[in-house]
């Protein structure tokens, strides 16, 4: 049992991961055209003005265009390497899982700057190529980490036992590795998919104003103004990934997709 | 009756008798060895399993059978000699296509497949059309005795019905030979015995060759019809039970299965026959161990511990000992003694004598005589003979 000082500190502890989001969420609903907390007028109008905003608009169609490209290849390359990194030894092998997680150290910024570098260098038009370049980059630690971990709860006996079965090698990984690794897979593009289409640091430098995705289109509008149709958007968005994730719960069960649970 | 049963059958009548002939072999190894880097996992095995016939490779921890296991499955290559199963040789034939049923110690059933679709899982693979497919599983299922959870999934049944679902998922394809890897480690102890009597009642009723891995010998003295002992990458003996338990062919073997006094004795005599004496006892053992041995040489003699008793009188007595210990075990009485002399550990005796612990007290002298002709005897070890602890 807790007792009173463990609850009350588990209560101080969630109210504080959730302040962030409860003042924006408050702050959305201000009347007037400054972001205050806590307003004293309340209205829906910068749900209507964020919704109907153009650069907000295509910085949404951008995200979903960069982040579903990203995750996608990002699932493909990662789940590729997950697989030699758990069944075969090779030389390098260390220094390729150092090379693949080697983003999670260096900063996003860098990441950025390298491609735009890179881009002008290649007389890449900064299109839509190298953000999403940019991006498999800087998620492929999170879909190689997922998809690793499920295939260490994989017992490999139940691909022996397949193939003692009379499966051949290809119809083991279709009727058995994959589907067990469905939640993995799905969990790790998930992942990737909502930290792409979050990703503003490194996309700031590589994004121009037609591939401009929605965080850097919500940095530029806060330059100029500071009305709460920032904070309405931040609202709607927690609610969007809030409903993908209970659909994921759902269907293939959170733990699982978290790799926090072991498969049964 | 099952169409897998019949299909045994029919194979049966037209094919030899069970023999030794290695025509006759399901599965024949010809000095087959794989190392691991540097580590020997099995080294020149040589084995032949009749068609039809239970062998168990028997061993402690990695002796190597679990390796072999894998061999013949093809999950493992061999680095040299050569595998045949039914007269081909497999060593370059991967697992899928080499016709086993395989159950595997934790039973690796398919979690996200119902139980018929697992036991079906290896008739999907060779295209069986679906009425049939789902008339064998329903065979495969009640021959196992599980019927009426076809649509649960694995994780909703007790250890004993996954294993009975992993049986019957690796017989549904008349496989040539049924490879078991330690299937009943897994149950307690009461469930085990009762799974060991039906696995080998069904082995036996669909004839199907089986390789079993075990390393607890008194299942493999109950379900063998033969037993290959194994230790440290060798096949040490193969025979049928009743000849690993009473005639070992070495120290290892005679000490792995069962319980057994190792007593230092002197070799008296051999020529056609050998005897050793101990004490006043002069007790025949057979030759061949001692081949290289003349008489007066110093020898281990095993003894079974039912083959001691404590000595009526009259009887000559092979050693005197003291009563150090007893254990109660309901129909016989374990009794320890203590002759240091003569054997280094105590030395068991086990009495069916119901009032054993009141007739011989702890403390009390008493002499052992030896009784049968099982005893066995092999060169004496130069460090002191011990009663080995499993």
């Amino acid at each position: 049992m807790l007792g009173i000082a463990g609850t009350l500190a588990v209560l101080a502890i969630l109210g504080f991961v959730i302040l962030p989001a409860a003042v924006v969420t408050l702050a959305a609903f201000n009347d007037r055209a400054i972001l205050t907390f806590p307003p004293e007028t309340w209205s829906w109008r910068w749900f209507a003005k964020a919704a109907a905003y153009d650069d907000f608009r295509s910085g949404c169609r951008n995200g979903l265009i960069v982040a579903g490209w990203a995750s996608s290849i990002a699932l493909l390359v990662g789940a590729t390497f997950a697989f030699a990194l758990d069944r075969y030894s090779f030389p390098l092998k260390r220094m390729l899982e150092a090379v693949l997680l080697s983003s999670l150290i260096v900063p996003h910024f860098t990441i950025g700057l390298g491609f735009l570098i890179l881009a002008a260098q290649i007389g890449w038009a900064r299109g839509f190529a190298v953000v999403v370049a940019c991006h498999v980059v800087l998620v492929l630690p999170f879909v190689l980490r997922s998809v690793y971990v499920s295939l260490r709860n994989l017992d490999q006996r139940l691909e022996l036992a397949a193939a003692s079965l009379g499966a051949s090698p290809a119809r083991v990984l279709v009727t058995v590795t994959l589907p067990l690794l469905a939640p993995g897979l799905v969990g790790g593009w998930l992942l990737a998919a909502i930290l792409s289409f979050n990703e503003f640091t490194a996309s700031l430098f590589v994004t121009a104003q037609r591939t401009q995705t929605l965080p850097v289109a919500m940095y530029n509008y806060v330059r100029e103004y500071a009305d709460p149709s920032m904070a309405a958007l931040s609202v709607m968005y927690i609610l969007a990934t809030a409903t993908l994730l209970a659909l994921a719960n759902a269907y293939l069960g959170l733990g699982k997709v978290l790799n926090v649970e072991p498969h049964r | 009756m099952s169409s897998l049963t019949a299909d045994r059958r029919s194979k049966e009548r037209a094919g030899a008798p069970a023999a030794a002939d290695s025509d006759d072999a399901a599965v024949s190894l010809s000095g087959a060895s794989k190392k691991f880097g540097k580590i020997i996992a099995l080294q020149d095995a040589t084995l032949s399993v009749r068609r039809g016939e239970l062998m168990t490779l028997l061993g402690p921890s990695g002796c190597g059978k679990t390796t072999l296991l894998n061999l013949i499955a093809g999950f493992l290559v061999v680095d040299d000699g050569e595998i045949e199963i039914d007269g081909k040789l497999v060593n370059e034939i991967p697992t899928y296509k080499r016709e086993i049923g395989m159950m595997f110690q934790n039973y690796a059933l398919f979690p996200h497949m119902s139980i018929a679709d697992n036991v079906g899982y290896g008739l999907r693979m060779r295209g069986i059309a679906k009425p049939d497919l789902k008339r064998r599983v329903a065979e495969a299922l009640s021959l196992v005795r599980l019927t009426g959870v076809e649509d649960r999934r694995p994780f909703q049944l007790s250890g004993g019905q996954q294993q009975r679902v992993a049986l019957a998922r690796a017989i549904v394809v008349s496989p040539k030979v049924l490879l078991l890897d330690e299937p009943f480690s897994a149950l307690d102890r009461n469930l085990r015995t009762s799974m060991q009597i039906e696995i080998k009642e069904i082995q036996r009723q669909l004839g199907v060759t089986t390789i079993f891995v075990t390393h607890d010998q008194s299942e493999a003295l109950s379900l063998s019809d033969r037993i290959a002992v194994m230790f440290e990458g060798r096949i040490r003996q193969v025979g049928s039970p009743d000849e690993i338990y009473r005639r070992p062919t070495d120290r290892f073997v005679a000490s792995f299965i069962g319980d057994v006094n190792v007593l230092r004795a002197r070799l008296d005599m051999v020529n056609e026959q050998a005897i050793v004496t101990l004490g006043a006892a002069r007790i025949p053992v057979p030759v061949e161990p001692l081949a290289e041995f003349r008489a007066g040489n110093q020898v281990d003699l095993f003894v079974r511990p039912e083959r001691l008793r404590i000595a009526n009188a009259g009887e000559p007595i092979a050693v005197e000992a003291t009563v150090a210990a007893h254990v109660y075990q309901g129909g016989y009485v374990n009794l320890y003694l203590e002759a240091p002399a003569i054997c280094t550990n105590r030395i068991l005796v086990r009495s069916l004598e119901p009032d054993a612990i009141s007739r011989w007290p702890t403390g009390t002298r008493v002499g052992v005589s030896i009784a049968g002709n099982d005893a066995i005897a092999f060169e004496a070890e130069p460090s002191p003979p011990d009663r080995i602890e499993k």
